[in-house]
């Protein structure tokens, strides 16, 4: 193979890893800038959505379609119940409170999983038959072609929904600042549960992404994957929807660079470097904007 | 139209509307006014449903609203300007406008944004542009043009005379005066008191979260102890 092939063929991979940390950068960013919740329960949603992936697939395997609808809404109705069960009595409340719930609404799903389906990582079967598809001399595994395009989609449709429409529009202003917000007549508690659903319905594509290309479930594997999402939507700018994209292009293209010349194991470790390096020279982000706290 | 009976408010400990009660009939401009921390903008978030009374109520139209939300205060016509103008600065002056229009049926958006946009065509040649890099007077129209896309039946002005420079505020008061002749009854909270009661029908002296002294626009104004406190001697 020569070297430009493998470059591309990397590039490829790092495309494909990136826009699964851009899914679930978005629903952190998302939530970030409408009730200014670090939402550590997001990562385990994904979790959640995919054991519900492995579920179907093991028992209606010949419905991928059953498997994926399941998973997305699965994780959306989760991700809403959590917002109105544990996040919404809080309204009000110090910031810290509602982030130590979202630690521990985190730990209640991590253990959850555990104590009823093991620590042991269940073996999720793929949607579809994975083949490579070859083209000028390179080969491109359809896993990578599938996940690039549906997260194209998902951004591009998620991009529409905030910019055009009505309740998007409520998203940015509520997001913005959520009394004025209100004296437009806009209801706050529905426009905080929306994005908490459209956070965690891009976090169900994500899980069932991230099934099609290691096909595990394991109670933990949302902790990792979601710290990285993380450190992408701070990269990006906590808050802002393009941030959270780029951001997690940036740390896909890093991981898949410091694996690919030959440093893998210190890959998580570079990733959180980049987090300290952010915090330390410029803690907006690369595209957050600079807010001036209401008085 | 608007009726406040006997009201109290607190943050936390601090009582800061106390046994408060006024009326506003249709068709007046009411005026509140009064020193910093009297408790005016409390009264209005209050009526706007943020803030809770402990007792009494809030009848508008005949409607109890002491624990309707705030965003069906709005549908029914009793709209709030809050203090500082408090534009979307990230949104557009055109979106801006549409989240005021925020409880009205989409296919009425276009007539209202036009009808707006003819009353200040300052607006409609910055349509397009975020709301944060309008100046201070502009910002003004804008918050009054968005409360109007409602179409309220009751308008509360919250300072709107704030910073800005005195032409402006002749300006502004212009509007108001325009506003209240189209028809739209106004309750005005201000510090600026010698403007407000040049153009209220009536007024009421907060002091401390209490009414102190009310009347008409032109007794409050001849009155001693309001040219003391507030019109300067």
């Amino acid at each position: 193979m020569s070297t430009l092939s493998l470059i591309i063929k990397q590039i490829i991979n790092a495309l494909q890893l990136g826009s699964i940390f851009a899914l679930i950068a978005l629903g952190y960013s998302m939530v970030y800038g409408i009730i200014r919740l670090l939402n550590f329960a997001h990562c385990d949603i994904i979790m959640v959505g995919a054991y519900i992936s492995w579920y179907f697939m093991t028992n209606f395997a010949n419905m991928p379609y059953l498997a994926v609808a399941a998973a997305i809404f699965g994780c959306t109705l989760l991700g809403v119940a959590i917002e109105k069960v544990a996040y919404t009595p809080l309204r009000g409340s110090p910031r810290i409170s509602l982030l130590i719930t979202a630690i521990g609404v985190s730990y209640l799903l991590e253990n959850t999983a555990q104590l009823w389906l093991g620590a042991a990582a269940k073996s999720v079967p793929p949607f579809f038959k994975v083949t490579t598809l070859s083209f000028m001399g390179l080969s491109v595994s359809t896993t990578s072609v599938v996940t690039i395009a549906v997260v194209t989609v998902s951004m591009t449709a998620l991009t529409l929904l905030v910019q055009k429409t009505k309740m998007g529009r409520a998203m940015r202003a509520v997001s913005e600042d959520s009394q004025t917000a209100q004296l437009m007549g806009t209801n706050i508690n529905a426009t905080i549960s929306f994005t908490f659903a459209i956070g965690s319905a891009l976090a169900g594509i994500g899980s069932v992404l991230y099934c099609c290309a290691y096909n595990q479930a394991s109670p933990t594997m949302g902790s990792m994957l979601g710290l990285k999402a993380f450190v992408a939507a701070v990269l990006g700018g906590i808050g802002s929807i393009p941030g959270a994209i780029v951001g997690g292009f940036v740390i896909g293209l890093t991981e898949v660079f410091v694996s690919s010349i030959g440093l893998s194991t210190w890959k998580d470790a570079v990733v959180f470097l980049i987090l300290i390096i952010v915090l330390l020279v410029k803690p907006t982000g690369l595209l957050g904007k600079q807010v001036n706290e209401k008085v | 139209m608007l009726k406040v009976d006997n009201i109290n408010v607190y943050y936390d400990n601090i009582h800061a509307i106390k046994n408060l009660s006024f009326e506003v009939m249709d068709g007046e401009i009411v005026t509140l006014i009064g020193a910093n921390g009297a408790g005016k903008s409390t009264t209005l978030k209050t009526i706007s449903g943020l803030l809770r009374t402990k007792t009494g109520g809030i009848q508008f139209m005949g409607e109890e609203l002491k624990s309707t939300a705030p965003h069906k205060i709005v549908a029914k016509g009793l709209v709030q300007v809050p203090e500082g103008r408090r534009m979307f600065q990230n949104l557009t002056v055109e979106e801006n406008l549409e989240m005021g229009a925020f409880t009205m049926p989409p296919n009425e958006i276009p007539d209202l944004k036009d009808d707006i946009f003819r009353r200040f065509p300052r607006l409609s040649e910055r349509r397009k542009q975020v709301a944060g890099t309008l100046s201070g007077g502009e910002q003004q129209m804008l918050a009054m043009g968005r409360a109007l896309m409602s179409r309220p039946k009751l308008l509360m002005l919250d300072e709107p005379s704030m910073g800005l420079a005195p032409l402006l505020v002749d300006q502004v008061f212009g509007i108001i005066a325009e506003m209240h002749s189209s028809g739209v009854t106004i309750l005005l909270v201000e510090q600026n008191a010698s403007m407000a009661l040049a153009v209220a029908d009536r007024g009421y002296v907060l002091e401390t979260g209490k009414i102190v002294l009310s009347g008409s626009g032109k007794e409050l104004r001849e009155s001693d102890q309001v040219k003391k406190a507030y019109l300067g001697g």
